[in-house]
């Protein structure tokens, strides 16, 4: 698993796809999430693109995408259960899966110990 | 809000007692204030409305009212500053009301309690300077800062079982009643009363002994800490403004709903009838009904719908929000608005936007959760 430093996480799938969520850290800053808006599928998004938006009790903040690429898949479960970002934000809690032309790109990005430091 | 960006924080005198129970402290009108403690938000928000919650609400103002020629007279200068019926406050109770501006829009939202020899008056934090010039140029040194003292509010069903056990008799208070009552050597000043909706109690302690009583209160194996997140969360629930929010010097008390705290007898017809700020327009808001309308909304799916979305009506622009968020104990969206008179009543269907996208909301009657007051 990769991190990028704004707390998402990055875990690497066959066929190019990159399953993208956030940090348990981001998601207990973040607080209770209320609410999220998921992109389109098929959607092609580039680097920096806001394509996830979280509502907590408290105010909204977007998720950029960590990398260039096609949304090929979406986790629908938080539409009605956005909790579970709170609850499982390693797991269930993912947010969408990216196909990226080089699966090396994720090279790029921190490892855990190197996250560790980032938000120490 | 505090303009002087470089002040320093101003720091409540429970600063200690909330690190060492685990706040998250964010600035709020010059001070450094607990938003959450570890549970959460929505956690302290369903723990208020289930058991009971402690909030350091210190950093409101309070002003004691002391008479230089008898309550009556001092009651009735005060009248000069709000439409609130103060000559009628009986001692030992508590009223709200609202400092108007010459517009008759409000400067601020206060509580006012008869305390037998003097008033108190307790004003919203960003406030607190302005307020008291404001009530020293009508009244003299008779207004003057209370210091030193620090403002707890214990709110939820569990609330008055948890202060009795600290406070034998407090039970038998109604809600908006004042009391002062001796605790470990404190003066408390108390008042049954708060701004969640729930059951509960204010309490004015000194500094000084702010800590052993809030430890005191803590330990009750009901209460637990709770922040500005979740007072806010609540009393968007429970209907109730935010200064600077829902009401500010662009609104008056008519279009704010606020007109259930203009006095019979400072109404057209009454035994003091104007004699505040702005009256004509109030009044004149008052017969004829004013042309936009404080009401709560329920926006259509989860998103929250927050302030200063714009509200759209079948014939183009009909309001905007002033406060939103996601209601814990409402399971959904909820917020309040101002919106054309013509399209105040609930079941009343309004666009909203959001990021670009039109939400249906609905006008709602208000508040969202009904109020547990122990009247």
């Amino acid at each position: 698993m990769k991190f990028t430093e704004d707390h998402e996480w990055l875990r690497a799938e066959d066929d190019n796809l990159v399953t993208v969520g956030i940090t348990e850290h981001a998601a207990k800053e973040l607080g209770d999430i209320v609410f999220v808006e998921l992109p389109e599928i098929e959607a092609m998004v580039a680097h920096g693109d806001e394509v996830v938006v979280i509502e907590s009790v408290k105010a909204a903040s977007d998720i950029l995408a960590p990398l260039d690429g096609e949304i090929v898949e979406v986790n629908a479960k938080l539409t009605e259960n956005p909790g579970l970002v709170n609850q499982d934000p390693l797991g269930a809690g993912w947010f969408f899966r990216i196909r990226v032309d080089d699966i090396a790109v994720l090279d790029d990005f921190m490892d855990e110990d190197e996250y560790q430091d980032h938000i120490a | 809000m505090d303009d002087r960006p470089s002040a320093p924080l101003r720091r409540l005198p429970l600063h200690d007692l909330h690190m060492a129970q685990g706040a998250r402290l964010v600035p709020f009108a010059g001070w450094e204030m607990p938003v959450q403690y570890e549970p959460g938000v929505m956690a302290e928000h369903l723990h208020t409305r289930s058991q009971a919650s402690l909030f350091d609400v210190s950093h409101m103002g309070q002003i004691l009212l002391r008479p230089r020629d008898g309550m009556a007279h001092l009651a009735l200068a005060l009248e000069s500053l709000v439409p609130a019926d103060i000559l009628s406050l009986p001692e030992g109770r508590q009223r709200y009301a609202l400092l108007l501006d010459d517009a008759g829009n409000i400067r601020d939202d206060i509580m006012v309690a008869h305390r037998g020899d003097h008033f108190l008056v307790v004003v919203n934090a960003s406030m607190r300077e302005a307020d008291l010039a404001h009530l020293q140029d009508a009244l003299g040194p008779q207004a003057e800062e209370a210091h030193a003292r620090a403002l707890l509010a214990l709110q939820g069903p569990a609330a008055a079982t948890a202060l009795a056990a600290l406070l034998p008799g407090v039970e038998s208070m109604r809600f908006m009643d004042s009391r002062a009552l001796p605790w470990q050597g404190a003066d408390l000043w108390i008042s049954r009363s708060g701004y969640t909706g729930e059951d509960g109690f204010e309490i004015s302690v000194s500094a000084a002994r702010a800590e052993a009583l809030a430890t005191a209160l803590l330990a009750h194996p009901a209460v637990r800490p709770a922040g500005l997140g979740a007072r806010d969360s609540l009393r968007l629930e429970a209907g109730l403004c935010l200064h600077g929010n829902d009401i500010d010097r662009t609104t008056s008390p008519v279009e704010a709903a606020l007109s259930w705290s203009i006095g019979k007898a400072r109404r057209t017809g009454g035994a003091r009838a104007g004699g505040f700020p702005g009256a004509d327009r109030v009044l004149r808001q008052l017969d004829l009904g004013p042309r936009r309308l404080r009401v709560g909304l329920r926006p259509e799916g989860r998103a929250p719908m927050r302030a200063g979305t714009a509200l759209a009506g079948p014939s183009g622009h009909a309001g905007h929000v002033t406060s939103g968020t996601f209601g814990p104990t409402v399971q959904a969206p909820i917020a309040m608005g101002y919106v054309d008179a013509t399209l105040a009543a609930p079941g009343t269907r309004l666009l909203g936007k959001i990021r670009g996208r039109e939400h249906p909301v609905t006008v709602a009657p208000l508040p969202f959760v009904p109020p547990s007051f122990h009247r």
